[in-house]
C-alpha cells in the first residue's frame, strides 16, 4: 500500500502541475478551432439582430470565397509584407553585422539596441493612429514639406495606393527591423571567434567575411525569422485597418486577408469567415513547410550549427 | 493510461463542480427574483447605453431619482429600486455587438439580468425596432398610447421609433433637425452682412446654394469642409427604404445619385475643400478652426455644442445659423423597452417623464442645450430670447431649429442603414478624389455591402 503510494505520487503532481495549460487550451483555443472548422460548413450569419442558420451547406463558402476578390486581397497581403520585409530583413541583417564586429568596437551599443527596439513596444493601433495624423493632408509632414518648398500642394499620401502601401510597409518595417536585428545578433555571436579569426588571417575582407562566413552561419536563424514573418504577415490587420478606417482605401488595394475576415465579422458571419479562416490556416502550414524544407533539408551541417549556437547563447 | 483516467477524472470533477457552484448561485436569484417579481417590480433595472448622456439627463430631470454612486454604475430610485448603468462605447460597433449578445439571452438571463432599457440611435434604430426581431416591446404594451401621451412630440421622431407595421417601439427625448452654421466673418467679406435671414435667402435651395458657393470660391473660400457634409441632407430624403421589408434588394435611390453626381461636380468645381476626406477627422476638425476658409457646416443641436464649439479657436460669436438647403435630421437617440423586462411600470415612468413631460424637457434644453422633442415647447423657446447663444454671436437658434424640425419628412427606415449609409460614402470618396472611375465605385460598393449583410443578393442603381 505504502509502497504503490509512493509510486504514484511524483506523476500525480506532474498531471496536476500541466493539468492548468491543458485545460485552458482545451476551453479557449481547441474547442473554438474545431467550431470555426465546423461552421465554416454551415451557413450562419446575423441580419439585424436576427439569427440565420446555421444550416449545411457543405463547401458552397469555400466555392463562394474563391468567386469573391479573396485572391486579390492575398496579393495585397503579400505586397504589404514585402514592402516591409524586405528593407527590415537588410536593415537588420547590416545592423547585426555592424553591432556584433569586433573590429567596429562600436559605441553605446546597449543603447541602440534599446532604441532600435523601441517602435515594437508601441501598439500596432496607436502607431498606425500616429502615422495618419502625421501623414494626412494637412498634418505636420506636409506642412514640413510645404514649408522647406519641397512642395506647393499638400501631397495626399493615403490617397495613392502606392502612399498607403508604403505607409503600412514604412511602419512594419519600423516595427520590426528592431526585433530582428537583436534576433540576428545573437545569432551571428552563437558563431565561434575561431572562425573569424581564421577567415581575417586568411585575408578576408568584411564583405567577403559577411557573405562566405556569416550568412551561411546563420541561416537557420534566418529561415526562422523567414517563417514568422510570413505568419505575421499573414495575419497583417492592425496597421492598414487603422490607417484606412477598416476600407482598405484606395479601391481596396490596401485590404489584406484578416480585414477581409473583420468584415465577414461584422455581420457574424461565423461560416464564411470559418471558411476563410480555413484557407488562411492552410495557405501558412503550407508555407511554413516549404521554407522549412528549403532551408533545413540540404544543408545537413547548418542545423547543427543551430544547435551548437543555441547551446552557445544559453550559456 | 490509469494515472491519465485520474487526471480526466480530477478535470471534470473540478469543472463539474464550478458549474454547479454557478447553477446554484444562478437558480437562488432566479428565485428570490420571481418571489419578488410575482407581485410588484424587479428590483434592478438593466439600462444598456453608450455613454452617459442619457443618465444625466435621467438624473437631471427625473423626480424618482436620489443618489448615484461615485463610478456612475449604479443609481438608486426613492423606491429602493437600483438602476444599473451598462456602458459599452459605440465605436467599432461595439455596442450593438453587446446589446445584441444580451437581448439574444434575454429569455434565459436572470431576472436581474435582463436587459430592461436599451437606447439606440438613428442609425440603426430599426434593427431593434423590426417586427420580426420584436426585442422592443411596442410601448402601447406598457401603457403608454403613443396619439395621446405623446402627442406634443415630432411626428418624424415617432415614425423614426416605429416598426414596419407602424406600431411605434420606442421614444426618444431629443430631436436633431440640423441647421446651415456659417462663419459671420466670411459672409461678411463676401456678401457684405452676416444677417441670417439674408444668409438664409442665399442658402435657401441647391441650385441657389450652387450659385453662392461660385461667389464663394471666387472670394477663396470654400462652401463646406467636404462632401460628407452633405450627405445628410440627400440621405434623409430618400424616398423608399434602402431595402424594402421582406426583399433582399439594396435599392440605390436617385436621392443618393443625386448627392454622388453633385458632390463630384462640387470638388471638381472646388467648393469643397479637397483636402478634407469625410468627417470625424483631423483634416474636418481642422476645418472647423479659425485658420480655415470653410464658410459652413450642416450641423443639429448637439454638432454645433459638441463638435464645433470646441474645435473654434476663435472669438465667442464668429458663427451664425441659418436655414439648410434643404430640411434634415441627424442623430437622435431612442428609449426602449426591452421585451421580457420585469420592470414595465418604472420604464412607463421613465419614458414618459423623460420625453413625454414638457417642462423636463423644457429644462434639458436649457441646460445640455438639446433641442427637446416638444413641439409646442420648441416653438415657445423661438420666441424666447433667453435660449440665445453667445457662441452664435447672440442668435436664439431655436429660431430656425423649430422650423426645421417640423419640416423634416424622415427617410423610411430599414435594418440595412448604417451599413448603406457608411460604405457608400467609402465606395464613392475614392471616385470623388478620381482613384477610381464612376462603374468601379459602383462596384465596390456591392461587394463591400455584400460583405456587411450576407443576405443581400441584389443592388439596383436608380437613374
Amino acid at each position: 500500500m505504502n509502497k504503490k503510494k509512493l509510486h504514484l505520487c511524483y506523476a500525480k503532481w506532474g498531471y496536476i502541475f500541466i493539468l492548468p495549460f491543458f485545460v485552458t487550451f482545451f476551453i479557449f483555443s481547441l474547442i473554438p478551432l474545431v467550431d470555426t472548422v465546423r461552421y465554416s460548413f454551415y451557413e450562419y450569419y446575423r441580419s439585424g439582430i436576427k439569427e440565420v442558420g446555421p444550416n449545411f451547406v457543405g463547401l458552397k463558402n469555400y466555392l463562394e470565397l474563391l468567386h469573391s476578390d479573396m485572391l486579390s486581397y492575398a496579393g495585397n497581403t503579400m505586397v504589404l509584407w514585402l514592402i516591409g520585409f524586405v528593407p527590415q530583413i537588410v536593415i537588420a541583417l547590416l545592423l547585426a553585422n555592424w553591432f556584433t564586429d569586433l573590429r567596429l568596437r562600436l559605441r553605446g551599443k546597449q543603447f541602440f539596441k534599446v532604441v532600435i527596439y523601441l517602435p515594437n513596444l508601441i501598439m500596432a493601433s496607436a502607431f498606425a493612429m500616429l502615422f495618419f495624423a502625421l501623414f494626412s493632408t494637412n498634418g505636420p509632414i506636409n506642412s514640413i514639406l510645404m514649408s522647406f518648398g519641397f512642395t506647393n500642394e499638400p501631397i495626399d499620401f493615403m490617397g495613392t495606393t502606392f502612399g498607403t502601401r508604403s505607409l503600412v510597409g514604412l511602419m512594419n518595417f519600423l516595427m520590426w527591423f528592431g526585433n530582428t536585428t537583436i534576433m540576428l545578433m545573437a545569432a551571428i555571436m552563437g558563431i565561434s571567434p575561431d572562425i573569424f579569426e581564421a577567415c581575417e588571417l586568411d585575408g578576408c575582407g568584411s564583405v567577403k567575411r559577411f557573405f562566405y562566413i556569416t550568412l551561411p552561419m546563420i541561416r537557420p536563424i534566418l529561415a526562422y525569422t523567414l517563417i514568422t514573418s510570413i505568419i505575421g504577415g499573414l495575419q497583417m490587420f492592425d496597421v492598414p485597418q487603422i490607417l484606412t478606417n477598416g476600407q482598405g482605401n484606395p479601391d481596396r488595394t490596401s485590404m489584406t486577408l484578416i480585414m477581409f475576415l473583420n468584415s465577414h465579422l461584422k455581420s457574424r458571419n461565423y461560416g464564411m469567415a470559418g471558411a476563410l479562416s480555413v484557407y488562411l490556416f492552410l495557405v501558412s502550414s503550407v508555407l511554413c513547410f516549404i521554407v522549412y524544407r528549403m532551408t533545413n533539408n540540404e544543408d545537413r551541417p547548418s542545423s547543427k550549427a543551430l544547435k551548437k549556437m543555441k547551446g552557445g547563447s544559453d550559456s | 493510461m490509469k494515472k491519465r483516467v485520474v487526471s480526466l477524472l480530477m478535470t471534470t470533477a473540478i469543472s463539474t463542480s464550478l458549474l454547479t457552484a454557478c447553477g446554484n448561485n444562478s437558480a437562488g436569484t432566479d428565485q428570490s427574483g420571481s418571489s419578488n417579481g410575482a407581485t410588484e417590480e424587479g428590483a434592478v433595472i438593466n439600462i444598456y447605453s453608450w455613454n452617459d448622456e442619457f443618465r444625466t439627463r435621467l438624473e437631471a430631470i427625473y423626480p424618482e431619482v436620489e443618489s448615484t454612486s461615485d463610478d456612475g454604475t449604479v443609481t438608486k430610485l426613492k423606491d429602493g429600486t437600483e438602476i444599473h448603468w451598462i456602458i459599452n462605447p459605440n465605436q467599432d460597433g461595439v455596442y450593438q455587438q453587446k446589446l445584441d449578445e444580451a437581448l439574444l439571452n434575454q429569455s434565459s438571463a436572470s431576472v436581474d439580468d435582463k436587459v430592461d432599457i436599451f437606447l439606440s440611435e438613428t442609425d440603426y434604430v430599426f434593427k431593434y425596432t423590426d417586427a420580426d426581431a420584436n426585442v422592443a416591446m411596442p410601448l402601447t404594451d406598457l401603457g403608454i398610447d403613443p396619439d395621446v401621451d405623446l402627442a406634443d412630440q415630432y411626428t418624424f421622431t415617432k415614425t423614426t421609433a416605429s416598426d414596419q407595421n407602424g406600431v411605434q417601439r420606442g421614444s426618444t427625448w431629443q430631436c436633431c433637425p440640423g441647421l446651415l452654421v456659417y462663419r459671420r466673418d466670411i459672409a461678411k467679406d463676401v456678401f457684405g452682412t452676416d444677417d441670417p435671414v439674408v444668409v438664409g435667402e442665399k442658402v435657401k435651395d441647391w441650385d441657389t446654394l450652387k450659385t453662392t458657393a461660385e461667389e464663394l470660391k471666387n472670394n477663396g473660400y470654400y462652401t463646406f469642409a467636404s462632401y460628407a457634409d452633405t450627405f445628410r441632407l440627400y440621405g434623409n430624403s430618400i424616398s423608399a427604404p434602402w431595402v424594402a421589408s421582406g426583399e433582399t434588394t439594396i435599392k440605390v435611390d436617385s436621392q443618393i445619385m443625386n448627392w454622388i453626381n453633385d458632390s463630384k461636380e462640387w470638388l471638381d468645381a472646388g467648393y469643397f475643400d479637397k483636402t478634407v476626406k469625410g468627417q470625424w477627422n483631423d483634416d474636418w476638425n481642422k476645418s472647423m478652426s479659425a485658420s480655415s476658409n470653410v464658410f459652413a457646416f450642416l450641423l443639429p443641436a448637439w454638432g454645433i455644442d459638441f463638435t464645433l464649439n470646441p474645435n473654434w479657436d476663435g472669438e465667442e460669436g464668429a458663427w451664425g445659423v441659418t436655414n439648410p438647403p434643404q430640411e434634415y435630421n441627424w442623430g437622435g437617440s431612442y428609449i426602449h423597452a426591452a421585451t421580457g423586462t420585469d420592470n414595465p411600470e418604472h420604464i412607463k415612468d421613465i419614458i414618459l417623464a423623460l420625453t413625454a413631460d414638457k417642462d423636463n424637457l423644457i429644462k434639458i434644453s436649457r441646460d445640455y442645450l438639446d433641442f427637446t422633442n416638444t413641439v409646442s415647447g420648441m416653438q415657445e423657446a423661438a420666441n424666447d430670447d433667453s435660449f440665445s447663444s453667445a457662441f452664435l454671436g447672440g442668435q436664439n437658434p431655436y429660431v430656425y431649429f423649430a422650423p426645421v424640425a417640423e419640416n423634416i419628412q424622415i427617410a423610411p427606415l430599414s435594418s440595412y442603414d448604417q451599413g448603406c449609409v457608411e460604405l457608400i460614402q467609402n465606395a464613392f470618396s475614392d471616385y470623388f478624389q478620381g482613384n477610381v472611375d464612376y462603374d468601379r465605385a459602383k462596384s465596390n460598393f456591392e461587394t463591400a455591402i455584400k460583405e456587411r449583410y450576407p443576405d443581400i443578393t441584389e443592388i439596383q442603381w436608380a437613374e
